[in-house]
């Protein structure tokens, strides 16, 4: 029986679903002009989400409801970024969704339930539980990739999500299935120690295969990332800054969960897998990207690109490694709420802003919202003194610590690639004059550009001192 | 007094970009005034390096050491030595120059390139000063930023091309030594360029290393034959950032020769000190008769910096050569000496060869040689400090260019008398480009309309060109007081090179 201990453990995710059912109610009893409101107490929602979870935060691991729910470090450092992206994303939408009449509670509401999807996802102890998370955070996702329903790119987008979400859930679920088969657990734990002593079998190989398939799809790791270029393009921007973001901190827990917690034991086996997933990655993400014209669809490969970096911090199975994945995730997401939250802060009516070329002069009419675009243009391409730098200097680390020196050398090319689609970005903004008859000017009010600025300026910030947070991403895998 | 000197030299002009920024648009006079400010400020503090700076003593001096990254280790690490208080020096002297040499030149958006100049500035301190490898590698790529920009928004029409190809090429270059000083990071537990240094290697270790840093310093300094973005960025450049790439930015390759390859793989370096031999040899005979047929200035002085920068390269291998092959420690000091009295001078030589292009370029929109001739009989002030400084390009004695060259020729007439006569080369060579440019473009008679129409230098410019006039002069008479600011390093260094790491 669930007892008063395991809700406390839990209580951050039940607040939010209490939080995100009264949005409901007070959306359904709002008349349309007084949805204002709504926004301002979603955020607060989010922010008094972010504060029980630092307060609550136990000094050791616990688990709940009989060890499906894990509340750790790790856990909690993601869920607190998890739920800044997503404080950050209500709070670059606002005038985006009005000027699309997208402006609607289901927004608030489906966004909040993805995030607590990805909460629970990141703290899941069960094989069941990284279902249930996964299936919450995805399901939210379609609906939001198609919350313009007039789109015509908005509906293949959410189509092609949906079919394809579901044939990798159904890939996670098969391989979870001949795990337990092979070791009659479900629970991680349980499951860490099977594995160890089951050691390889052909049937746990192929479960470990389709667990990666899942994961990848997730993260956005080719061959399994067809659905990131039309989903980033065709879903509304600020969906598409979520699933950048919070999405992909929770794609990490996922795959830090099932790879370490469930499957460390095989970590042989998978390490390889992962230096080949990460090679293919970094290949087309970086190589698609460069022919780009459509900023978000460069984006979009630039994060298949990004998540091959990612795994190159995976692929060092140990603690180090662990850490400089999980930096990367979080440098990840800030990268992205900033690039996007410059569109978003661009786009006006009837002009998403999503061309390159829309970009073009944008120091000559808004040299504020040009430089915060550089800023997150040169920590994406991983130039110092900028975040993204250091991030990708500890996941070569990673990469070189576990004898895979060849892996580095292959993401330090690809990166080289990489920024010079990054660069084009940066150019056609400083270097290029503006295009006639095309007034690009942030329609965003000052709080808005406010966090947009302290969201960009930390991507300095955080690369001039970013020793704290390197220092809770490893302290969270050393024990 | 001097406790924060470094930290102090390296954020003043950083931090100073921000009041030049916010000074805007709408008032570019007082961005302009402000920068010149900081600079000027910036350049006194530096002097200040001179009574800091112990040059009896030759090791790293004014220390300052803060735990900047605990759980890996990294420092913000600074010191200097004589090289490094030269070179910041130089810096310093430079930037001045530049501010004064853009002043009403630049008219769009003098304030964003007034701040962009003064981080730069403070970003290539930053590189002479660190002493924390991955501190040193921040700086080293931090500059591109400003650069890039630089470069792209008030360059030439090919800017958008220059400015790729020099990001890309440099970005490229220094990622593989990023990948060098992980592996190293992981062997030592450190960043500190001195434990790095003491770590012991195998020869096959070495090898790798020592070919990751040599392609981020030979593009750096350029060596052929990774040197073909510098024609490109100095060509579109704004005159400003062709004087600082060519002055100060160049140089960073050679410095890292000597904060890297040589003290953390001596023996690699020692392997393969041929091959950097004669790729410099390459740069001087051969890029100098590259640089003879160029029709544009500024690709004129753009090719006859890397074959300048070739002497740079070889004196510092030649004089490693010289202490490990024959273990001749006075010629090697010589050598050494020669490398870096040249790398001040050609920061000296190409900035003010830049700046004169840049005078002409402002009046007439021109940089092909056959548009000017005869601009003597309308600039007859200018005439003379453009003669002047192509006298130091071609290595006059009396003048700065004369010393260095002649120093790392005599050290390598005692390793080898053969590469001696090609490095001798350059002398004609670069007579020849030099004297032949200032020919056809000073002297003979005005066939160009326009040039009679063009104004003779104003009180600023003479400013500019006369404090690059002076320097070059007193380098070359008198070079006594810098070969004594960084002898005993130079000696220390030489020192070390003869310690065998296997």
């Amino acid at each position: 029986m669930p007892n008063l201990n395991d809700i406390m453990i839990m209580l951050p995710e039940f607040y939010l679903v209490a939080a995100a059912c009264l949005l409901l109610l007070l959306d359904a009893w709002m008349k349309p002009e007084q949805r204002n409101i709504l926004h301002w107490v979603s955020i607060l929602v989010v922010l008094v989400g972010i504060y029980l979870v630092v307060a609550g935060q136990p000094d050791v691991a616990v688990t709940a409801f009989g060890g499906m729910f894990v509340r750790d470090a790790a856990a909690e450092i993601l869920k607190v970024f998890a739920l800044l992206c997503t404080a950050l994303i209500f709070v670059f939408s606002r005038p985006y969704m009005q000027d699309r009449k997208l402006f609607q509670g289901e927004f608030y509401t489906l966004m909040i339930f993805a995030t607590i999807g990805a909460m629970l996802l990141v703290s899941a102890g069960n094989l069941v539980m990284v279902y249930l998370g996964l299936e919450l955070l995805t399901l939210c996702s379609y609906g939001l990739v198609a919350l313009n329903r007039d789109s015509r790119l908005s509906s293949e987008a959410a189509i092609k999500y949906f079919v394809l979400g579901a044939l990798s859930s159904g890939m996670l679920l098969y391989g979870m299935s001949m795990v337990y088969g092979a070791t009659g657990t479900l629970a991680l734990v349980q499951l860490h120690g099977a594995v160890v002593q089951a050691g390889m079998s052909n049937l746990m190989v192929f479960g470990l295969i389709f667990m990666i398939v899942g994961i990848s799809f997730k993260l956005g790791v080719a061959p399994f990332h067809m659905w990131i270029p039309d989903v980033y393009q065709g879903a509304p921007t600020s969906v598409t800054t979520f699933v950048a973001s919070t999405s992909k901190i929770a794609a990490f827990g996922m795959a830090y969960r099932l790879l370490e917690s469930g499957m460390g034991g095989l970590a042989g086996q998978w390490q390889l897998m992962l230096a080949v997933l990460a090679v293919v990655s970094l290949a087309i993400g970086n190589l698609v990207a460069i022919v780009q014209t459509n900023l978000k669809r460069l984006l979009a490969y630039s994060t298949i690109s990004h998540m091959g970096f990612l795994l190159l911090g995976l692929v060092n199975a140990g603690p180090e490694g662990y850490a400089a994945a999980m930096f990367y995730a979080i440098c990840y997401a800030l990268m992205s709420t900033a690039a996007f939250g410059v569109i978003l802060a661009l786009a006006r009516a009837g002009f998403e802003c999503e061309e390159i070329d829309d970009f073009k002069g944008l120091n000559q009419r808004s040299p504020w919202m040009a430089f915060l675009m550089m800023l997150a243009m040169f920590s994406l391409a991983g130039v110092p003194p900028l975040f993204g730098f250091f991030a990708k200097l500890l996941v070569l680390q990673a990469a070189i610590d576990a004898g895979m020196l060849w892996l580095a050398i292959v993401g330090a090319v690809f990166a080289i690639i990489g920024l010079y689609y990054y660069l084009r970005v940066v150019k056609v903004m400083y270097f290029d004059k503006p295009a006639e008859g095309l007034e690009v000017r942030p329609q965003a009010d000052g709080f808005l550009r406010t966090v947009l600025s302290l969201n960009a300026l930390v991507l300095l910030a955080l690369g001039l001192y970013w020793g704290p947070l390197l220092g809770w991403c490893r302290a969270a895998f050393a024990g | 007094m001097f406790n924060h000197l470094l930290s102090l030299l390296i954020w003043l002009p950083i931090v100073g970009a921000i009041p030049v920024l916010l000074a805007g648009s709408g008032r570019p006079g007082l961005a302009r005034w402000i920068s010149l400010l900081v600079a000027v400020l910036t350049f006194v503090a530096s002097l200040f390096l001179l009574p800091a700076y112990n040059a009896a003593d030759g090791a790293m001096q004014l220390t300052e050491s803060h735990v900047w990254i605990a759980s890996l280790g990294v420092h913000y690490g600074l010191a200097v030595d004589g090289i490094s208080v030269a070179l910041i020096l130089l810096t310093t002297f430079v930037t001045i120059l530049v501010i004064m040499g853009a002043w009403e030149v630049i008219q769009d958006k003098p304030h964003q390139y007034m701040a962009a100049m003064l981080v730069l500035e403070g970003l290539m301190i930053g590189v002479f000063c660190a002493t924390d490898a991955l501190l040193f590698y921040v700086f080293f790529e931090a500059m591109l930023i400003p650069m890039f920009i630089l470069i792209g928004i008030w360059g030439g029409p090919r800017r958008v091309y220059a400015t790729l190809k020099f990001f890309i090429y440099t970005f490229l270059g220094s990622i593989f030594m990023l990948i060098g000083l992980i592996y190293l990071y992981l062997k030592a537990g450190t960043f500190d360029l001195h434990a790095l240094a003491m770590l012991p290697l195998t020869m096959k270790e070495q090898t790798w290393l020592f070919f990751a840093f040599l392609i981020a310093f030979a593009v750096k300094v350029p060596m052929v034959p990774v040197h073909t973005w510098l024609p490109d960025a100095h060509v579109e450049a704004p005159t400003g950032g062709s004087v600082v790439l060519a002055a100060v930015m160049l140089k960073i390759g050679g410095y890292g020769f000597l904060r890297f390859s040589l003290p953390i793989v001596p023996d690699a370096s020692e392997h393969f000190a041929w091959l950097i031999i004669v790729l410099s040899l390459i740069a001087v005979v051969y890029i100098g008769y590259v640089a003879l047929v160029q029709d544009d200035m500024k690709k004129l002085v753009a090719y006859s910096s890397v074959a300048h920068m070739g002497f740079v390269t070889l004196g510092i291998f030649i004089a490693f050569m010289l202490v490990r092959d024959a273990n001749n420690l006075d010629a090697a000091k010589l050598g050494m000496q020669g490398a870096m009295v040249q790398m001040i001078s050609h920061g000296f030589v190409s900035g003010a060869m830049f700046s004169c292009i840049g005078v002409m370029y402002d009046r007439l929109h021109t940089r092909q040689i056959k548009d000017y001739g005869g601009l003597i009989n309308v600039m007859p002030w200018f005439g003379f400090f453009y003669v002047l400084f192509a006298m130091a390009n071609s290595g006059l004695p009396g003048t700065s260019g004369f010393v260095g060259e002649f120093m790392v020729v005599l050290a390598s007439f005692s390793a080898n008398p053969w590469i001696a006569l090609f490095a001798a080369f350059t002398l004609i060579i670069g007579a020849a480009y030099t004297l032949w440019m200032v020919k056809r473009v000073l002297w003979g008679d005005i066939t160009n309309p326009h040039v009679r129409e063009m104004k003779e230098i104003n009180g600023r410019e003479t400013f500019v060109l006369g404090a690059f006039a002076l320097a070059v002069l007193a380098l070359g008479i008198w070079p006594q007081p810098l070969v004594h600011l960084m002898d005993a390093s130079v000696s220390q260094l030489v020192q070390q090179l003869a310690v065998h790491k296997i």
